[in-house]
């Protein structure tokens, strides 16, 4: 295998370039794509290799995500570009109502092959409209799939099969992860949604986690080594269809279980996650499940307030000391 | 008035427009004999916009609806029993169940499926514009929607955006000048919906929409400037619709409109109108006229008994058509 | 009083804080002359007048953003949107702009503001207009949720929500409003955050809310009969959660079911279902359980929905999966 390290935006480009060139249908469409390259720089040099393929938008967040139902319906593969995971809001009777309903309200007729990709997530100083991870909505609306990885190796084999799916896709890539590098390889391959990866294993706790709160479980698992503390970190990089299988393994293997992510606790993805695993593996438990997660506001502005409000490292370690029963040191 | 219409296509029009009244009025019926739940937005004497806008379309053209659609759907093609059985809830109907009244759509007939979310459907019309820009075809759609979405924010995103790319979509607004109980008049501060197409400079005209020939002629043309790239078009069709804003408006929308007002637009009615007209023109003879309502009566009967006798759907069928 | 319809519950608490409060107003589609889809705001115009009765265009973002800008600027703002399944037209508006102003702008504000909305499935009204998006919501910081089940619950949490000045989202489930109760003619408030234990009993727990509280009691009498003994706790307000009241409860049963008509997954019922766990491990004796709607859009077709939308018979199977277990 021939691996290059690239960053998850280089990963991300490449994926889509090469699935535009493998299918005339794919088409990408969103805000500032042609002269900025995407408001992280992304999308450069695509709309030079492909013309006409790379639409700029007015800013009308509903009217793109709908026209991109609408060319979905008709026979392309569109991938939309959002800008922020916030701006899913100014859509969201599109992204809710239209296109992860249209298939099923219409009785299985139509196909939609459409990505929606939107960056999340806090740590830049964004503040509240700039910030959010609003993924549990996307879980708990039926019909929809909902991708999140961290590494570049896993964003590229999703883009690919996300854009090869006839389902639609939300997929949402962390704002602070985009410079982050890993190991590509430079072969042809896929990874197929609704599969989990351990990125470390371990025997202790099973700490569940995607999107950059990988980075942080992989660092806290790191320094818990130390204390002889064994954490195996499963990332979901597809959220739903969720890996029951791959979780169920993990947790009936350490009996311990914490969950992270940036979105805010309350009804969060961890709160199905938690609930799916005292309904179907209650006697494995030996400790409660807990959850980590950002506290109940609005992503505040001032870089203090905002590390205080998001979760990182620190609050792993010591919910896992937490679920071990242990005093930490 | 001078015509171009062939004689064949003027006895089509009527019979489509003889079949939408029917269609909805055999609707009624069976809502109120609880065959089909929930509401129907009838769009009994709307059937001029319905035939004179899809007529100019191919089948390959699309459509966009809006949940008054019954009529749009019968003028662009639909099979009447697979309509009818989704209005009873059946496993036939066109979507096996799950749609309804509501969300009628047929997607190999280029019924791209009608919303119950006012304005929704205008950026889909617009994403299957880019489609057909992409893809090199030359169709076209017509994208339906109520004299209420004007006033949504999709409205302003769509025309906009349809302007700046020149995209084959017209917009055809079916102005029956209520937005369930609010009058268009208290709703818009512009005298005509048409007068907006000046901010997208787009060509936009109010037309009355209870004149087939007259909906079909502005549609034909737009039709035409969409198929040669010449971009939107914005219509404005003025009607009426007698039965209220849907099955459940009492006294068929007397809570806020005059009886005056009401007869006044029933005395416009499209079918009275265009039959008049073809007897003039002695296009249609009495004859003629014979033969089309029974062959309409008989096909709406025939897709009632198809409804009927269709079996509903195994209630696990309601796990199925989520994910392809 | 006698007993009075869900519908004019509503009605007479919001005649009665326009009456107390010059600066109380209501704003949404078909709210004037055609009294509101279900005929919650009949007479307010006429009573009111045209300035705080206002009848909108179709313009949801329009409706909730004008709202928090009159609610921003001391008018006590009740708007009205159509279906809950509109609110996804005002996604923005609701979840960036009211939700978060205050926090924003360094809590220099407060936002009087009721969104009343109505939700829910049962009548045919297909994918976009049954839905129960409560747990949307629920998941926003900034946002306190409503959801009475019966008349005097509604009057009593109508009162708050107008009295409160944080967003308040009220939402009405479409099979309540044509429901009775008794509601007596004294003003009374019932606190935002505040369970009601609706029915006492011993042996399971089952939390719930809304329209699903009456299937519950259903069901409960149905299980009474065959001797089991259930406790149904209606939470009223989902935001803030009562988190004592279930507690409590669940501490004295070791069991717990919870019940509600939103789709199940990352529904309510999963942080509830959560929280329990992590409050209560060593009390409980069983799993958790949910009984929810299925994770698929609302069909139309009657036997789909009622696949789709639990009812009292898997209310009664939920209850016997949490009893199965020693």
């Amino acid at each position: 295998m021939n691996l290059r390290e690239l960053t998850n935006t280089e990963a991300m480009a490449e994926a889509l370039r090469e699935e535009m060139i493998r299918d005339p249908s794919v088409f990408i469409i969103g805000e500032d794509l042609v002269a900025h390259g995407g408001i992280f720089g992304q999308f450069i040099g695509l709309p030079q290799a492909f013309p006409g393929r790379v639409i700029d938008t007015p800013i009308s967040e509903t009217a793109i995500v709908g026209a991109g139902l609408g060319a979905a319906l008709t026979g392309m593969r569109p991938f939309v570009d959002l800008h922020f995971a916030d701006f899913t809001t100014c859509a969201m009777d599109e992204i809710v109502n239209q296109v992860a309903k249209i298939r099923y309200m219409f009785g299985g007729q139509a196909k939609i092959p459409l990505v929606i990709w939107a960056p999340d997530g806090a740590g830049l100083s964004a503040a509240a409209h700039h910030s959010q991870s609003l993924e549990a909505w996307f879980i708990h609306t039926p019909g929809l799939k909902v991708v999140s990885p961290c590494f570049p190796y896993d964003v590229k084999g999703l883009i690919k099969a996300s854009i090869r799916s006839d389902d639609p896709i939300i997929f949402f890539m962390h704002k602070k992860i985009f410079s982050s590098k890993g190991p590509v390889p430079a072969e042809e391959y896929l990874i197929p949604l609704g599969k989990a990866e351990i990125k470390r294993k371990g025997k202790d706790v099973t700490l569940i986690a995607y999107s950059i709160m990988v980075l942080h479980a992989l660092e806290a698992a790191k320094e818990l080594e130390k204390e002889g503390i064994d954490v195996e970190v499963l990332d979901l990089r597809t959220l739903w269809p969720m890996d029951w299988e791959s979780i169920a393994e993990s947790v009936t293997k350490t009996h311990r279980v914490l969950i992270a992510h940036e979105a805010c606790v309350t009804c969060g993805f961890g709160a199905e996650i938690s609930a799916r695993i005292q309904e179907e593996l209650f006697d494995e438990l030996d400790a409660p499940i807990l959850r980590v997660g950002a506290y109940r506001v609005p992503i505040p502005f001032s870089p203090p307030l905002e590390r205080f409000v998001i979760p990182g490292k620190e609050s792993l370690i010591k919910s896992i000391y937490k679920i071990l029963g242990k005093e930490m040191n | 008035m001078v015509h171009s219409i062939d004689p064949t296509l003027h006895l089509k029009m009527y019979e489509q427009m003889i079949t939408i009244r029917s269609f909805e009025e055999r609707a009624i019926e069976l809502f109120e004999h609880n065959l089909i739940r929930g509401n129907i937005h009838p769009c009994i004497g709307q059937e001029a916009v319905s035939v004179g806008v899809c007529s100019p379309l191919r089948r390959e053209d699309y459509m966009v609806n809006t949940h008054r659609g019954h009529g749009n759907c019968i003028a662009k093609g639909a099979d009447l029993k697979r309509m009818m059985a989704e209005l009873l809830g059946k496993s036939t109907g066109y979507c096996k169940g799950k749609g309804g009244s509501m969300h009628i759509a047929d997607f190999e007939g280029g019924n791209l499926g009608a919303n119950g979310i006012v304005g929704a459907g205008l950026p889909i019309a617009v994403g299957a514009g880019i489609s057909i820009q992409i893809r090199g075809t030359d169709q076209v759609v017509a994208c339906f929607f109520g004299d209420g979405a004007v006033n949504q924010g999709t409205f302003h995103e769509s025309l906009n955006m349809a302007a700046i790319w020149k995209l084959p979509v017209i917009f055809v607004c079916e102005n029956n000048q209520y937005a369930l109980s609010t009058p268009i008049r208290e709703a818009i501060s512009v005298s005509r919906i048409s007068d907006r197409a000046l901010a997208y400079g787009i060509p936009g005209m109010t037309i009355d929409g209870n004149d087939v020939i007259e909906v079909y002629k502005q549609m034909k043309e737009a039709v035409e400037r969409a198929r040669t790239g010449k971009g939107p078009t914005l219509l404005d069709c003025v009607t009426y619709r007698f039965f209220g804003h849907f099955t459940g408006d009492p006294g068929r929308g007397i809570t806020y409109r005059s009886r005056e007002e009401m007869e006044e637009w029933m005395g416009r009615c499209p079918i009275k109108r265009f039959r008049e007209y073809l007897f003039r023109e002695k296009i249609l003879t009495e004859e003629t006229e014979k033969g089309i309502l029974a062959k309409v009566k008989t096909s709406i009967e025939e897709a009632v008994q198809f409804a009927m006798e269709s079996p509903f759907p195994l209630p696990e069928e309601a796990t199925q058509d989520l994910f392809y | 009083m006698p007993e009075v319809s869900f519908v004019e519950s509503l009605r007479m608490t919001l005649r009665e804080e326009m009456q107390k409060d010059p600066l109380v107003m209501l704003i949404g589609e078909d709210i004037g002359r055609y009294g509101g889809i279900f005929g919650v705001t009949k007479g307010l115009l006429e009573e009111f007048g045209p300035y705080r009765v206002r009848n909108t265009p179709i313009s949801e973002s329009a409706i909730i953003g004008s709202a928090l800008g009159a609610a921003m600027t001391g008018i006590r703002t009740i708007a009205e949107i159509m279906y809950i399944d509109f609110t996804t037209c005002a996604m923005d508006q609701i979840v960036n702009q009211v939700a978060k102003i205050r926090y924003m702008s360094g809590g220099k504000m407060k936002i009087p503001l009721v969104i009343r909305t109505q939700c829910g499935g049962g009548r045919g009204n297909a994918a976009q207009h049954s839905q129960s998006l409560e747990a949307l919501f629920f998941h926003i910081p900034g946002l306190k949720v409503v959801m009475p089940s019966t008349p005097y619950d509604a009057r009593g949490l109508l009162k708050a929500s107008i009295h409160d000045d944080n967003p308040v989202i009220f939402i009405e489930h479409k099979l309540l409003y044509a429901t009775k109760g008794y509601v007596p003619e004294e003003e009374y408030i019932i606190p935002l955050g505040q369970a009601e234990i609706k029915k006492k009993g011993r042996e399971v727990t089952i939390i719930t809310f809304s329209y699903m509280v009456w299937k519950t009691l259903r069901a409960a009498q149905q299980l009474e009969k065959e001797g089991v003994d259930v406790e149904v706790v209606d939470l009223r307000t989902l935001y803030p959660l009562d988190l004592e009241t279930i507690l409590q409860s669940v501490r004295k049963t070791n069991r717990a079911l919870i019940v509600h008509e939103g789709c199940r997954r990352n529904g309510i019922g999963a942080e509830i279902a959560c929280r329990i766990q992590e409050e209560a491990f060593d009390y409980l004796d069983a799993p958790v359980e949910r009984v929810a709607a299925m994770d698929v859009p609302i069909p139309y077709s009657e036997p789909l929905e009622k696949a789709v939308i639990p009812d009292e018979e898997d209310i009664i199977q939920g209850v016997k999966r949490v009893l199965s277990r020693n």
